[in-house]
């Protein structure tokens, strides 16, 4: 049956040709990024990549970049966006902020919390404790939205994480191997930095801003930050670039708060496991040395 | 295979006990004077790694359980809670979401070799539809754990996955229906899915059992896939030949997966299920997880509802139909030179319908993924069948020592020999 080399090898030279036509046919500009807007464009280049302390295998957080963003938070960002899976008990923690529990104290103090009923069955306020949740400048989604024109401004405890881009074949596979697990707050950087004016072919409905990043091109957030807005009192330039890192850097934070943690225990466990491979293999070999296979 | 037990308890304690349970014996007859084929390679190990991610993804699942509320409004925050406040929460929950991957993979690697080396063959068929099953219902498990967090991705795969039962011609929607245990995809659904998620690991242990008590009674296939002829000169006993290498394989394996929850714990998934589930937003992209990827390509391949389902469920339940589809009276592509390359191919094939899966429906997407599925099905229903008629095989080793010898011995020596 000697036909039957030839025809299995074109069979094999025909499929082989149609994947490598699906990945031809694939070579569309990058992928919308996932959001609560519906996407409705495909068009959206990917924002730059940024240098974040946090990244790599011996990534850690940057305490006092973490205590910028959180003052350009509770500045800016609180006043639309809600955190509520962060206590103020965790800006205390290892591995963030690094604010004493003092700090913290008397941070959550300064924040009027809802609490009851008390026993007259009366609902009353209180200052904060550090065991509070970061508490939310509308009591419901029904007030944000009248208070943004109808568009619900998204919680912010996993922004971070609920943010993402796809770059696309080989880069899916080539980033689980150098490690980038930022897209998110690139992304949230890009937006930031993003807005600009529309091109003339483009119509604005009323409440409406053009962003260079974000699916569609059209969200319903103005600009938040401009040069200037918040004081740093280290020294940084106030400037809106550096706004945006810091305030991406501090959402990975509230995101992720166990990453340093993770990072170190990862590399021990790593070690260990290469070691204990080595051993393994070694006396495999030698349990295997009188056997011929 | 079993019964070559030389145990003999050695304390009057343990003569005892195994006269009433024989358990020590039967622990040695099985795992440790067991006999293995010597030829045994590294893809062999992948049954014992898939054993040990099942009993990972109880372990890690039962303490996940202990924090997690089945309910719309508390479980996506019950979630958040375990990677925040529980003690290493974060970690049994990135354990267990790339365990599920991992898994995937040990059994993926499983499956393809022994499509390979045709470990599906007679005597093993009844290992191969235990397999099977066992897949289906790791299947069912991955889907209804997706679920659990109760994210956008979560609650709209229910749905799409969910709705496809409605395609049943007749008693298709009074099923849906019934499944959601509502008008659609809410608290009942999410509070079933929890306790069937909880419940299918243990049938899959059941199963798995099963699985390993059938390869015993056969005893393992290998790669010439010539079957044992003499167990003093073909096989060494499971310990420590088999344990010593199962364990080396298992820790580079745990790397792998160590490098996945410790470094890129969320690589694998989905950045939408970070988004609280919303009923009136959908997403732009509903994806599942990679391992679905292929027959979600199949699927939205077929242009009819009803078709993509048929097509989607006989991808696999034909599986459970090869040894009868492979005529072949060789078992190991080692010796079909034929086979060997169709096998690569449906290989690239797998892949290809996986990256199509994670691609929207559009375009040459489309057309792709009609080529890809016409290929799978061909492959088993037309390819498989013919090649064993028409194939002519490479000369078979005479037994597994013959062939281990022959890659030792050098040729001048092999013909002083005979």
């Amino acid at each position: 049956m000697s036909w039957v080399k030839p025809v299995g090898l074109a069979a094999a030279a025909l499929f082989g040709s149609a994947l490598l036509g699906t990945f031809v046919l694939a070579q569309q500009p990058p992928h919308a990024p996932a959001s609560e807007v519906n996407a409705d464009g495909h068009n959206e280049p990917i924002p730059p990549r940024q240098s974040w302390s946090f990244a790599g295998p011996f990534g850690k957080y940057d305490q006092a970049q973490l205590q910028r963003g959180f003052k350009i938070y509770r500045e800016v960002c609180s006043n639309c966006h809600s955190m509520a899976l962060v206590a103020f008990r965790n800006l205390a923690d290892a591995g963030g902020p690094g604010f004493s529990e003092a700090q913290v104290k008397a941070l959550a103090a300064e924040y009027k919390v809802q609490d009851g009923p008390n026993e007259s069955g009366e609902m009353f306020e209180r200052p904060g404790r550090p065991s509070d949740h970061i508490p939310w400048n509308f009591p419901n989604d029904n007030a944000a939205r009248a208070a943004n024109g109808g568009a619900l401004p998204p919680d912010m405890s996993v922004l971070a994480k609920a943010r993402s881009f796809s770059r696309g074949f080989p880069w899916f596979i080539i980033d689980g191997f150098i490690q980038y697990q930022e897209q998110g707050p690139d992304f949230i950087t890009g937006v930031l930095n993003g807005y600009k004016d529309p091109p003339p072919d483009v119509q604005l409905q009323p409440g409406q801003h053009y962003n260079e990043y974000v699916p569609g091109h059209r969200l319903a957030m103005p600009k938040p930050l401009n040069d200037g807005q918040v004081d740093y009192t280290d020294g940084t330039p106030t400037t809106v670039p550096q706004y945006s890192k810091d305030i991406s850097a501090f959402l990975m934070w509230a995101a992720e708060p166990k990453l340093e943690e993770r990072k170190r225990t990862g590399l021990r466990v790593i070690v260990f496991l290469i070691l204990f491979a080595g051993l393994l293999y070694y006396t495999k070999k030698k349990v295997w040395a009188e056997v011929v296979h | 295979m079993t019964g070559h037990s030389t145990y003999v308890p050695k304390s009057a304690l343990a003569r005892w006990f195994e006269s009433r349970l024989p358990l020590m014996g039967f622990v040695h007859a099985s795992f440790i004077a067991y006999p293995t084929p010597k030829n045994l390679n590294y893809w062999w190990t992948f049954g014992g790694i898939a054993t040990f991610m099942l009993t990972a993804q109880i372990v890690t699942g039962v303490v996940l359980a202990m924090h997690y509320t089945p309910e719309v409004t508390m479980a996506f925050d019950s979630v958040e809670k375990i990677m925040r406040d529980v003690n290493f929460g974060w970690l049994l929950r990135y354990a267990h979401s790339n365990g599920a991957s991992m898994f995937f993979v040990a059994v993926y690697v499983h499956i393809f070799r022994s499509l390979y080396y045709g470990s599906y063959k007679a005597p093993r068929e009844v290992l191969w539809i235990l397999g099977v099953i066992i897949f289906l219902l790791m299947m069912a498990t991955a889907f209804m754990g997706y679920v659990l967090p109760w994210g956008q991705m979560s609650f709209w795969g229910a749905k799409v996955i969910t709705s496809l039962f409605s395609a049943i011609p007749f008693i298709g929607d009074s099923i849906t229906l019934w499944l959601w245990g509502g008008y659609s995809v809410d608290n009942p659904t999410l509070n079933r899915f929890y306790s069937l998620h909880y419940l299918l690991p243990f049938m899959i242990v059941g199963v798995v059992v099963l699985h390993v008590w059938a390869l015993h009674v056969t005893g393992q296939n290998n790669p010439t896939g010539v079957e044992v002829k003499s167990v003093p000169k073909d096989t060494v006993p499971f310990t420590p030949y088999a344990t010593i290498k199962d364990a080396f394989g298992m820790v580079c394996f745990f790397i792998l997966f160590a490098w996945f929850v410790f470094y890129v714990p969320n690589i694998l998934g989905d950045a939408d299920n970070y988004i609280r589930a919303n009923p009136l937003v959908t997403p732009a992209h509903i994806v599942p997880e990679w391992y679905f990827l292929p027959y979600y390509a199949i699927l939205r391949a077929i242009p009819s509802k009803l078709g993509g389902v048929i097509a989607m469920f006989s991808s696999i339940a034909i599986f459970a139909f090869l040894p009868w589809l492979d005529t072949s009276r060789v078992r190991s592509a080692r010796y079909r030179p034929v086979y060997k390359v169709f096998f690569w191919v449906f290989v690239a094939c797998g892949i290809g319908l996986g990256y199509l899966g994670s691609q929207p429906p559009e375009g040459g997407f489309v057309i792709a993924a009609r080529i890809l599925t016409t290929y799978y099905f061909l492959h088993l229903l037309v390819l498989i069948p013919l090649l064993g008629l028409f194939e002519r095989p490479r000369p078979l080793p005479a037994s597994i020592a013959d062939s281990v010898l022959g890659s030792e011995v050098p040729m001048a020596r092999r013909a002083a020999a005979e």
